[in-house]
Protein backbone atom coordinates (compact mmCIF):
# COMPACT_ATOMS: atom_id res chain seq x y z
CA UNK A 1 0.00 0.00 0.00
CA UNK A 2 1.33 2.81 -1.02
CA UNK A 3 1.06 5.89 1.91
CA UNK A 4 4.05 8.39 1.77
CA UNK A 5 5.22 8.70 5.07
CA UNK A 6 5.83 12.97 4.64
CA UNK A 7 1.83 13.03 4.51
CA UNK A 8 -0.83 12.80 7.13
CA UNK A 9 -4.10 10.82 6.81
CA UNK A 10 -7.88 11.14 7.21
CA UNK A 11 -9.76 8.03 8.21
CA UNK A 12 -12.19 9.25 4.86
CA UNK A 13 -8.96 8.47 2.80
CA UNK A 14 -7.76 12.13 2.40
CA UNK A 15 -4.37 12.87 2.81
CA UNK A 16 -2.93 16.55 3.43
CA UNK A 17 -0.06 18.28 3.01
CA UNK A 18 0.97 20.82 5.48
CA UNK A 19 3.22 23.26 2.89
CA UNK A 20 6.15 25.57 3.13
CA UNK A 21 4.03 28.85 3.32
CA UNK A 22 1.68 27.26 5.63
CA UNK A 23 -1.04 26.50 3.53
CA UNK A 24 -2.76 22.47 3.37
CA UNK A 25 -2.47 20.75 0.45
CA UNK A 26 -5.43 17.97 0.05
CA UNK A 27 -6.05 15.26 -2.23
CA UNK A 28 -7.24 11.42 -1.64
CA UNK A 29 -5.24 8.49 -1.39
CA UNK A 30 -3.72 5.97 -3.48
CA UNK A 31 -6.38 3.13 -1.59
CA UNK A 32 -8.90 5.66 -2.10
CA UNK A 33 -8.10 5.88 -5.99
CA UNK A 34 -7.80 2.28 -6.54
CA UNK A 35 -11.41 1.64 -4.54
CA UNK A 36 -12.81 3.98 -6.57
CA UNK A 37 -11.95 2.76 -9.70
CA UNK A 38 -11.36 4.85 -12.87
CA UNK A 39 -11.76 8.60 -12.10
CA UNK A 40 -13.98 10.59 -14.75
CA UNK A 41 -15.14 13.61 -12.92
CA UNK A 42 -13.90 15.88 -10.02
CA UNK A 43 -15.77 18.57 -8.33
CA UNK A 44 -13.54 20.90 -6.21
CA UNK A 45 -14.75 23.92 -4.03
CA UNK A 46 -14.88 27.31 -5.08
CA UNK A 47 -11.48 29.54 -4.09
CA UNK A 48 -12.61 31.57 -0.97
CA UNK A 49 -15.04 28.88 0.64
CA UNK A 50 -14.97 28.77 4.72
CA UNK A 51 -14.84 25.01 5.37
CA UNK A 52 -14.81 23.04 8.59
CA UNK A 53 -12.47 20.16 9.21
CA UNK A 54 -14.51 16.65 7.98
CA UNK A 55 -16.93 19.49 6.21
CA UNK A 56 -18.29 17.55 2.76
CA UNK A 57 -16.37 20.13 0.25
CA UNK A 58 -15.48 18.15 -3.12
CA UNK A 59 -16.58 14.70 -5.19
CA UNK A 60 -14.48 12.68 -7.03
CA UNK A 61 -17.01 10.41 -9.22
CA UNK A 62 -15.46 7.12 -10.67
CA UNK A 63 -17.71 5.30 -13.67
CA UNK A 64 -18.60 3.38 -10.69
CA UNK A 65 -19.99 5.68 -7.74
CA UNK A 66 -19.48 9.33 -6.37
CA UNK A 67 -17.98 9.55 -3.40
CA UNK A 68 -17.37 12.78 -0.81
CA UNK A 69 -14.34 14.57 -0.15
CA UNK A 70 -13.88 15.64 3.34
CA UNK A 71 -11.38 18.46 4.06
CA UNK A 72 -8.98 17.47 7.23
CA UNK A 73 -8.65 20.84 8.50
CA UNK A 74 -10.67 24.15 8.99
CA UNK A 75 -9.83 27.05 6.81
CA UNK A 76 -10.04 29.10 3.44
CA UNK A 77 -9.96 27.25 0.40
CA UNK A 78 -7.41 29.23 -1.48
CA UNK A 79 -6.73 26.79 -4.27
CA UNK A 80 -8.47 24.01 -6.81
CA UNK A 81 -6.49 22.45 -8.64
CA UNK A 82 -8.02 22.48 -12.44
CA UNK A 83 -5.56 20.17 -13.98
CA UNK A 84 -7.02 17.58 -12.33
CA UNK A 85 -10.52 18.72 -13.15
CA UNK A 86 -9.32 18.49 -16.78
CA UNK A 87 -7.87 15.27 -16.46
CA UNK A 88 -9.61 13.56 -13.92
CA UNK A 89 -7.92 10.29 -14.72
CA UNK A 90 -4.72 11.98 -13.42
CA UNK A 91 -5.80 11.12 -9.80
CA UNK A 92 -5.70 7.23 -10.46
CA UNK A 93 -2.48 7.40 -12.06
CA UNK A 94 -0.47 9.51 -9.21
CA UNK A 95 -3.15 9.92 -6.10
CA UNK A 96 -0.60 11.72 -4.32
CA UNK A 97 0.82 14.15 -6.79
CA UNK A 98 -2.26 15.24 -8.31
CA UNK A 99 -3.93 17.01 -5.88
CA UNK A 100 -7.43 18.60 -5.36
CA UNK A 101 -7.49 21.82 -3.55
CA UNK A 102 -5.35 24.06 -0.65
CA UNK A 103 -6.76 25.55 2.42
CA UNK A 104 -4.91 28.57 4.31
CA UNK A 105 -6.04 26.31 8.03
CA UNK A 106 -7.47 28.35 10.65
CA UNK A 107 -6.24 26.30 13.20
CA UNK A 108 -3.32 24.62 11.90
CA UNK A 109 -3.07 22.03 15.11
CA UNK A 110 -5.90 20.01 13.38
CA UNK A 111 -3.07 18.54 11.47
CA UNK A 112 -1.82 16.56 14.82
CA UNK A 113 -5.23 14.84 15.28
CA UNK A 114 -4.68 13.17 11.56
CA UNK A 115 -3.26 9.66 11.10
CA UNK A 116 0.33 9.25 10.47
CA UNK A 117 1.19 7.04 7.20
CA UNK A 118 1.30 3.62 9.77
CA UNK A 119 -1.51 4.46 11.13
CA UNK A 120 -3.26 5.03 8.27
CA UNK A 121 -2.20 2.12 6.37
CA UNK A 122 -3.30 0.24 9.91
CA UNK A 123 -7.04 0.65 8.60
CA UNK A 124 -6.72 -0.26 5.62
CA UNK B 1 -20.49 -17.56 2.70
CA UNK B 2 -20.72 -15.85 -0.46
CA UNK B 3 -21.59 -17.71 -3.81
CA UNK B 4 -18.06 -18.08 -6.26
CA UNK B 5 -18.50 -19.71 -10.16
CA UNK B 6 -16.03 -22.01 -11.48
CA UNK B 7 -14.18 -18.84 -11.94
CA UNK B 8 -13.30 -17.38 -9.24
CA UNK B 9 -9.63 -18.43 -8.81
CA UNK B 10 -9.34 -17.28 -12.36
CA UNK B 11 -10.68 -14.03 -11.22
CA UNK B 12 -8.52 -13.94 -8.93
CA UNK B 13 -4.97 -14.97 -10.78
CA UNK B 14 -6.12 -11.92 -13.39
CA UNK B 15 -5.81 -9.77 -10.81
CA UNK B 16 -9.67 -9.14 -10.12
CA UNK B 17 -11.29 -6.55 -7.69
CA UNK B 18 -14.38 -8.58 -6.54
CA UNK B 19 -17.26 -7.61 -5.26
CA UNK B 20 -20.93 -9.19 -3.82
CA UNK B 21 -23.49 -9.01 -6.55
CA UNK B 22 -26.53 -10.50 -5.49
CA UNK B 23 -24.53 -12.71 -3.56
CA UNK B 24 -22.31 -13.92 -5.71
CA UNK B 25 -18.09 -12.99 -5.25
CA UNK B 26 -18.08 -11.11 -8.74
CA UNK B 27 -14.97 -9.54 -10.35
CA UNK B 28 -16.22 -5.92 -11.17
CA UNK B 29 -12.62 -4.94 -12.71
CA UNK B 30 -9.16 -6.50 -13.58
CA UNK B 31 -7.55 -2.93 -13.59
CA UNK B 32 -9.08 -1.00 -15.60
CA UNK B 33 -12.93 -0.60 -16.05
CA UNK B 34 -12.43 1.31 -19.01
CA UNK B 35 -10.00 -0.84 -21.12
CA UNK B 36 -11.82 -3.28 -20.41
CA UNK B 37 -15.13 -1.37 -22.04
CA UNK B 38 -12.84 -0.21 -25.26
CA UNK B 39 -11.39 -3.99 -25.01
CA UNK B 40 -15.03 -5.01 -25.82
CA UNK B 41 -15.97 -2.36 -28.49
CA UNK B 42 -12.55 -2.14 -30.08
CA UNK B 43 -11.59 -5.83 -30.38
CA UNK B 44 -12.72 -8.95 -27.69
CA UNK B 45 -13.48 -9.02 -24.08
CA UNK B 46 -14.87 -12.02 -21.48
CA UNK B 47 -16.90 -12.07 -19.03
CA UNK B 48 -17.95 -14.73 -16.36
CA UNK B 49 -21.67 -14.88 -16.47
CA UNK B 50 -22.05 -17.83 -14.42
CA UNK B 51 -23.82 -16.12 -11.75
CA UNK B 52 -27.31 -16.00 -14.48
CA UNK B 53 -28.85 -18.98 -14.13
CA UNK B 54 -29.83 -21.66 -17.21
CA UNK B 55 -32.72 -23.46 -16.77
CA UNK B 56 -34.03 -26.45 -19.16
CA UNK B 57 -37.59 -27.12 -19.96
CA UNK B 58 -38.86 -29.99 -21.43
CA UNK B 59 -41.66 -31.92 -22.34
CA UNK B 60 -45.06 -31.89 -24.96
CA UNK B 61 -46.48 -29.08 -23.47
CA UNK B 62 -43.32 -26.98 -23.22
CA UNK B 63 -44.24 -24.45 -25.89
CA UNK B 64 -47.92 -23.74 -24.34
CA UNK B 65 -46.43 -23.32 -21.48
CA UNK B 66 -43.47 -20.67 -22.33
CA UNK B 67 -46.31 -19.06 -25.01
CA UNK B 68 -48.55 -18.61 -21.86
CA UNK B 69 -45.64 -17.42 -18.76
CA UNK B 70 -43.77 -15.17 -21.34
CA UNK B 71 -44.73 -11.37 -23.02
CA UNK B 72 -43.03 -12.49 -25.99
CA UNK B 73 -44.11 -15.07 -28.37
CA UNK B 74 -42.15 -18.05 -28.37
CA UNK B 75 -44.42 -19.47 -31.35
CA UNK B 76 -41.95 -17.62 -33.71
CA UNK B 77 -38.97 -19.50 -32.71
CA UNK B 78 -39.64 -22.30 -35.43
CA UNK B 79 -36.01 -23.11 -36.52
CA UNK B 80 -34.06 -25.30 -33.39
CA UNK B 81 -31.75 -22.33 -32.01
CA UNK B 82 -33.07 -19.64 -32.50
CA UNK B 83 -33.71 -17.32 -29.27
CA UNK B 84 -36.01 -14.64 -27.71
CA UNK B 85 -35.69 -11.88 -25.45
CA UNK B 86 -38.58 -11.87 -23.32
CA UNK B 87 -40.01 -9.99 -20.01
CA UNK B 88 -41.86 -12.70 -17.69
CA UNK B 89 -44.72 -10.48 -16.58
CA UNK B 90 -47.08 -11.32 -12.94
CA UNK B 91 -50.53 -10.77 -12.79
CA UNK B 92 -50.43 -6.63 -12.51
CA UNK B 93 -48.40 -6.65 -15.50
CA UNK B 94 -44.85 -5.89 -13.58
CA UNK B 95 -41.37 -7.47 -14.77
CA UNK B 96 -41.24 -10.54 -12.54
CA UNK B 97 -37.55 -10.58 -14.90
CA UNK B 98 -36.31 -10.28 -18.32
CA UNK B 99 -34.73 -13.07 -19.96
CA UNK B 100 -33.94 -15.06 -23.03
CA UNK B 101 -35.37 -18.35 -24.43
CA UNK B 102 -33.43 -20.72 -26.75
CA UNK B 103 -35.43 -22.81 -28.79
CA UNK B 104 -33.12 -25.90 -28.93
CA UNK B 105 -35.76 -28.68 -30.75
CA UNK B 106 -39.14 -29.90 -30.17
CA UNK B 107 -40.38 -29.92 -26.63
CA UNK B 108 -36.61 -28.45 -25.28
CA UNK B 109 -35.99 -25.29 -24.87
CA UNK B 110 -33.31 -23.48 -22.98
CA UNK B 111 -33.83 -20.21 -20.75
CA UNK B 112 -31.33 -18.06 -18.58
CA UNK B 113 -32.54 -15.66 -15.76
CA UNK B 114 -31.09 -13.17 -14.46
CA UNK B 115 -28.85 -13.92 -10.83
CA UNK B 116 -30.27 -11.60 -7.99
CA UNK B 117 -33.87 -12.98 -9.20
CA UNK B 118 -33.16 -16.67 -10.01
CA UNK B 119 -35.07 -18.16 -6.31
CA UNK B 120 -38.25 -16.16 -7.24
CA UNK B 121 -38.18 -16.84 -11.01
CA UNK B 122 -38.07 -20.61 -10.80
CA UNK B 123 -40.92 -20.47 -7.64
CA UNK B 124 -43.14 -18.67 -10.08
CA UNK B 125 -42.28 -20.58 -13.06
CA UNK B 126 -42.62 -23.70 -10.78
CA UNK B 127 -46.00 -22.54 -9.98
CA UNK B 128 -47.22 -21.97 -13.34
CA UNK B 129 -46.15 -25.17 -14.79
CA UNK B 130 -48.52 -26.95 -12.45
CA UNK B 131 -50.88 -26.47 -15.54
CA UNK B 132 -49.23 -27.85 -17.88
CA UNK B 133 -46.85 -31.24 -19.02
CA UNK B 134 -43.43 -30.45 -18.80
CA UNK B 135 -40.41 -30.35 -16.69
CA UNK B 136 -38.22 -27.59 -15.49
CA UNK B 137 -34.46 -28.31 -14.48
CA UNK B 138 -32.30 -26.03 -12.82
CA UNK B 139 -28.76 -26.25 -13.96
CA UNK B 140 -26.40 -26.35 -10.92
CA UNK B 141 -24.30 -22.74 -11.08
CA UNK B 142 -21.28 -24.49 -9.34
CA UNK B 143 -19.78 -27.93 -8.26
CA UNK B 144 -20.33 -27.64 -5.00
CA UNK B 145 -24.33 -27.35 -4.33
CA UNK B 146 -24.99 -29.96 -2.55
CA UNK B 147 -28.24 -30.94 -5.01
CA UNK B 148 -29.31 -30.10 -8.30
CA UNK B 149 -32.74 -29.12 -7.95
CA UNK B 150 -35.46 -30.44 -10.29
CA UNK B 151 -38.35 -28.85 -10.21
CA UNK B 152 -40.85 -31.75 -12.15
CA UNK B 153 -44.28 -30.63 -12.18
CA UNK B 154 -47.35 -30.95 -14.11
CA UNK B 155 -49.60 -34.14 -15.68
CA UNK B 156 -47.43 -36.89 -16.19
CA UNK B 157 -44.18 -35.07 -14.56
CA UNK B 158 -42.51 -36.84 -11.72
CA UNK B 159 -40.16 -34.93 -9.15
CA UNK B 160 -37.05 -35.99 -8.18
CA UNK B 161 -33.65 -35.10 -7.26
CA UNK B 162 -31.39 -35.41 -10.10
CA UNK B 163 -27.71 -35.68 -9.51
CA UNK B 164 -26.94 -36.78 -13.34
CA UNK B 165 -27.40 -33.03 -13.94
CA UNK B 166 -23.69 -31.30 -14.19
CA UNK B 167 -23.09 -27.89 -13.62
CA UNK B 168 -22.86 -25.29 -15.84
CA UNK B 169 -20.33 -22.37 -16.57
CA UNK B 170 -21.38 -19.52 -19.18
CA UNK B 171 -18.47 -17.00 -20.21
CA UNK B 172 -19.66 -14.07 -23.01
CA UNK B 173 -16.91 -13.76 -25.29
CA UNK B 174 -17.90 -10.02 -26.84
CA UNK B 175 -16.60 -7.59 -29.45
CA UNK B 176 -15.86 -7.37 -32.87
CA UNK B 177 -12.86 -9.70 -32.87
CA UNK B 178 -14.52 -12.24 -29.93
CA UNK B 179 -15.85 -14.65 -32.44
CA UNK B 180 -12.27 -15.20 -34.42
CA UNK B 181 -10.61 -14.89 -31.49
CA UNK B 182 -12.66 -17.80 -30.04
CA UNK B 183 -12.52 -19.84 -32.94
CA UNK B 184 -8.58 -19.09 -32.51
CA UNK B 185 -8.91 -21.00 -29.57
CA UNK B 186 -11.36 -23.51 -30.42
CA UNK B 187 -11.02 -24.16 -34.44
CA UNK B 188 -13.04 -27.48 -33.27
CA UNK B 189 -16.13 -25.11 -33.19
CA UNK B 190 -15.99 -23.04 -35.86
CA UNK B 191 -17.93 -25.04 -38.46
CA UNK B 192 -20.72 -25.96 -35.93
CA UNK B 193 -20.77 -21.78 -35.20
CA UNK B 194 -20.08 -19.76 -37.66
CA UNK B 195 -22.85 -19.61 -39.50
CA UNK B 196 -25.07 -18.67 -36.65
CA UNK B 197 -27.13 -15.41 -37.06
CA UNK B 198 -27.51 -13.01 -34.44
CA UNK B 199 -29.58 -14.34 -31.59
CA UNK B 200 -29.46 -17.61 -32.77
CA UNK B 201 -27.49 -20.92 -30.66
CA UNK B 202 -26.12 -23.97 -31.50
CA UNK B 203 -25.70 -27.44 -29.37
CA UNK B 204 -22.50 -28.76 -30.09
CA UNK B 205 -20.41 -31.97 -28.53
CA UNK B 206 -17.09 -30.61 -27.08
CA UNK B 207 -14.62 -33.10 -25.32
CA UNK B 208 -17.34 -35.56 -24.41
CA UNK B 209 -19.33 -32.87 -22.94
CA UNK B 210 -22.39 -30.31 -24.34
CA UNK B 211 -21.63 -26.87 -24.98
CA UNK B 212 -24.16 -24.35 -25.76
CA UNK B 213 -22.71 -21.67 -28.24
CA UNK B 214 -25.19 -18.52 -28.96
CA UNK B 215 -24.30 -15.40 -30.80
CA UNK B 216 -26.25 -13.40 -28.10
CA UNK B 217 -24.73 -10.83 -24.88
CA UNK B 218 -25.05 -7.79 -23.32
CA UNK B 219 -22.67 -4.78 -24.88
CA UNK B 220 -24.45 -4.20 -28.41
CA UNK B 221 -21.15 -6.13 -30.05
CA UNK B 222 -20.90 -9.60 -31.73
CA UNK B 223 -20.02 -12.52 -30.26
CA UNK B 224 -21.41 -15.55 -28.26
CA UNK B 225 -22.05 -16.76 -25.15
CA UNK B 226 -21.20 -20.02 -24.39
CA UNK B 227 -22.79 -22.84 -21.94
CA UNK B 228 -20.34 -25.49 -20.56
CA UNK B 229 -19.58 -27.87 -17.97
CA UNK B 230 -18.18 -25.91 -15.08
CA UNK B 231 -15.39 -28.43 -14.62
CA UNK B 232 -13.70 -27.02 -18.19
CA UNK B 233 -14.38 -23.52 -17.60
CA UNK B 234 -11.33 -22.79 -16.12
CA UNK B 235 -9.07 -24.05 -18.73
CA UNK B 236 -11.47 -22.49 -21.24
CA UNK B 237 -10.71 -19.41 -20.03
CA UNK B 238 -7.13 -19.88 -20.18
CA UNK B 239 -7.69 -20.24 -23.29
CA UNK B 240 -9.81 -17.83 -24.51
CA UNK B 241 -6.95 -15.62 -22.33
CA UNK B 242 -4.72 -17.12 -24.90
CA UNK B 243 -6.39 -15.94 -27.89
CA UNK B 244 -6.25 -12.50 -26.96
CA UNK B 245 -9.52 -12.26 -25.20
CA UNK B 246 -9.39 -9.49 -22.32
CA UNK B 247 -11.37 -10.25 -19.25
CA UNK B 248 -13.63 -7.75 -18.19
CA UNK B 249 -15.27 -7.17 -15.41
CA UNK B 250 -19.12 -6.28 -14.28
CA UNK B 251 -18.00 -2.88 -14.20
CA UNK B 252 -17.56 -3.19 -18.02
CA UNK B 253 -20.77 -5.22 -18.31
CA UNK B 254 -22.61 -2.13 -17.28
CA UNK B 255 -21.40 0.72 -19.47
CA UNK B 256 -21.30 -1.33 -22.42
CA UNK B 257 -25.11 -2.69 -22.34
CA UNK B 258 -25.52 0.85 -20.98
CA UNK B 259 -24.24 2.51 -24.30
CA UNK B 260 -26.66 -0.11 -25.67
CA UNK B 261 -29.26 1.14 -24.34
CA UNK B 262 -30.03 -2.43 -22.90
CA UNK B 263 -31.96 -2.34 -19.32
CA UNK B 264 -31.09 -3.88 -16.26
CA UNK B 265 -33.29 -5.61 -14.24
CA UNK B 266 -33.86 -3.90 -10.83
CA UNK B 267 -32.85 -0.60 -11.82
CA UNK B 268 -34.57 0.18 -14.95
CA UNK B 269 -37.50 -2.37 -14.28
CA UNK B 270 -39.23 -4.53 -11.99
CA UNK B 271 -42.51 -5.76 -10.41
CA UNK B 272 -44.08 -2.03 -10.33
CA UNK B 273 -43.10 -0.95 -13.82
CA UNK B 274 -45.02 -2.33 -17.04
CA UNK B 275 -42.79 -3.37 -19.88
CA UNK B 276 -44.37 -0.30 -21.66
CA UNK B 277 -42.60 2.47 -18.99
CA UNK B 278 -39.21 0.45 -19.77
CA UNK B 279 -39.28 0.68 -23.27
CA UNK B 280 -40.08 -2.29 -23.95
CA UNK B 281 -43.14 -2.77 -26.00
CA UNK B 282 -41.68 -4.54 -28.71
CA UNK B 283 -41.18 -7.41 -26.59
CA UNK B 284 -44.49 -7.47 -25.68
CA UNK B 285 -46.10 -9.94 -29.07
CA UNK B 286 -50.11 -9.32 -29.46
CA UNK B 287 -50.10 -10.57 -33.22
CA UNK B 288 -52.00 -13.51 -31.88
CA UNK B 289 -54.92 -12.00 -30.44
CA UNK B 290 -55.95 -15.75 -29.40
CA UNK B 291 -53.03 -16.16 -27.16
CA UNK B 292 -53.55 -15.50 -23.64
CA UNK B 293 -50.21 -14.47 -21.27
CA UNK B 294 -49.27 -13.80 -17.84
CA UNK B 295 -50.03 -9.72 -17.46
CA UNK B 296 -52.04 -9.23 -20.61
CA UNK B 297 -55.07 -8.14 -19.13
CA UNK B 298 -53.36 -6.00 -16.98
CA UNK B 299 -51.34 -3.90 -19.97
CA UNK B 300 -53.46 -4.48 -22.88
CA UNK B 301 -57.35 -5.00 -21.28
CA UNK B 302 -59.86 -2.56 -20.94
CA UNK B 303 -58.72 -2.06 -17.63
CA UNK B 304 -55.56 -1.08 -18.37
CA UNK B 305 -53.89 1.57 -17.13
CA UNK B 306 -52.00 3.41 -19.69
CA UNK B 307 -48.04 3.85 -19.04
CA UNK B 308 -47.58 6.56 -16.63
CA UNK B 309 -44.52 7.97 -18.86
CA UNK B 310 -42.39 6.93 -21.41
CA UNK B 311 -38.68 5.55 -21.24
CA UNK B 312 -35.89 7.34 -22.94
CA UNK B 313 -31.99 8.38 -23.00
CA UNK B 314 -30.34 11.24 -21.87
CA UNK B 315 -26.80 12.61 -22.53
CA UNK B 316 -25.35 15.10 -20.41
CA UNK B 317 -24.38 18.35 -21.78
CA UNK B 318 -22.61 19.80 -18.80
CA UNK B 319 -20.04 18.43 -17.06
CA UNK B 320 -20.80 15.82 -14.17
CA UNK B 321 -21.89 12.22 -14.08
CA UNK B 322 -26.09 11.38 -14.15
CA UNK B 323 -26.84 8.67 -11.56
CA UNK B 324 -29.54 6.32 -11.15
CA UNK B 325 -32.50 8.41 -9.37
CA UNK B 326 -31.86 12.20 -9.91
CA UNK B 327 -34.55 13.82 -10.75
CA UNK B 328 -35.58 14.89 -14.39
CA UNK B 329 -36.86 18.69 -14.57
CA UNK B 330 -39.02 18.94 -17.51
CA UNK B 331 -41.60 21.67 -18.79
CA UNK B 332 -43.77 18.55 -18.75
CA UNK B 333 -42.80 17.47 -14.71
CA UNK B 334 -40.61 15.42 -13.36
CA UNK B 335 -38.73 12.25 -14.18
CA UNK B 336 -36.24 9.75 -12.95
CA UNK B 337 -32.62 8.34 -13.97
CA UNK B 338 -33.09 4.45 -13.56
CA UNK B 339 -29.39 4.00 -14.62
CA UNK B 340 -26.69 6.44 -15.59
CA UNK B 341 -22.96 6.57 -15.63
CA UNK B 342 -20.24 7.77 -17.56
CA UNK B 343 -19.54 6.59 -21.02
CA UNK B 344 -16.40 5.93 -22.06
CA UNK B 345 -16.72 5.58 -25.49
CA UNK B 346 -18.78 9.12 -26.31
CA UNK B 347 -16.33 10.36 -23.21
CA UNK B 348 -19.84 12.48 -21.90
CA UNK B 349 -22.12 10.91 -19.11
CA UNK B 350 -25.40 9.04 -20.33
CA UNK B 351 -28.24 7.81 -18.66
CA UNK B 352 -32.20 5.90 -19.07
CA UNK B 353 -34.63 7.44 -17.96
CA UNK B 354 -38.15 7.64 -17.04
CA UNK B 355 -39.57 10.70 -18.82
CA UNK B 356 -43.14 12.27 -19.02
CA UNK B 357 -45.45 12.24 -22.20
CA UNK B 358 -44.83 14.76 -24.28
CA UNK B 359 -41.04 15.63 -23.46
CA UNK B 360 -39.21 15.36 -27.30
CA UNK B 361 -36.23 13.63 -28.46
CA UNK B 362 -33.66 16.55 -28.49
CA UNK B 363 -34.98 18.99 -26.09
CA UNK B 364 -33.43 19.80 -23.65
CA UNK B 365 -34.18 19.00 -19.65
CA UNK B 366 -32.51 19.86 -16.15
CA UNK B 367 -30.76 17.05 -13.80
CA UNK B 368 -30.96 17.69 -10.46
CA UNK B 369 -27.20 16.51 -8.97
CA UNK B 370 -26.61 17.24 -5.52
CA UNK B 371 -27.36 21.26 -5.95
CA UNK B 372 -27.18 21.98 -9.34
CA UNK B 373 -29.16 21.67 -12.40
CA UNK B 374 -27.19 20.38 -14.90
CA UNK B 375 -28.66 20.31 -18.86
CA UNK B 376 -29.00 17.36 -20.79
CA UNK B 377 -30.30 16.28 -24.38
CA UNK B 378 -33.22 13.99 -24.43
CA UNK B 379 -32.50 11.60 -27.01
CA UNK B 380 -32.73 8.10 -28.61
CA UNK B 381 -31.66 5.39 -25.73
CA UNK B 382 -29.58 3.53 -27.92
CA UNK B 383 -25.87 5.23 -27.48
CA UNK B 384 -23.58 2.89 -29.33
CA UNK B 385 -23.70 -0.44 -31.35
CA UNK B 386 -21.17 -2.27 -33.13
CA UNK B 387 -18.09 0.51 -32.14
CA UNK B 388 -19.93 3.70 -33.44
CA UNK B 389 -21.75 6.40 -31.69
CA UNK B 390 -25.23 6.69 -32.50
CA UNK B 391 -25.72 10.02 -31.37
Amino acid sequence: MNTPANLKYAASHEWAKLESDGTVTIGITDHAQGALGDIVFLELPDIGRAVKAGEECAVVESVKAASDIYSPVSGEVVAANTAAVDAPESVNADAYANWLFRVKPSNPSELDALLSADAYAATL
Amino acid sequence: MPLRTPLYDSHLAAGARMVDFSGWEMPIHYGSQIEEHHAVRRDAGMFDVSHMCALDLAGPQARDYLRFLLANDVAKLTVPGKALYSCMLDEAGGVIDDLIVYYLGPERYRIVVNAGTTEKDVLWMRGVLTRFDARLTVRRRRGSDAVAIIAAQGPGAHERRHSGVDAVAMIAVQGPQARERFWKAFPELRAATEGLGIFQAAEVRFNDADWLVARTGYTGEDGFEITLPAGEAALVWYQLRGAGIKPCGLGARDTLRLEAGMNLYGQDMDENISPYEAGLKWTVDLKDAGRDFIGKAAIEGPEARPAANQFQGLLLLDRGVLRAHQKVITPQGEGEITSGSFSPTLEKSIALARLPHGVAIGSEVDVEIRDKRLKARVVNPVFVRNGKPLI
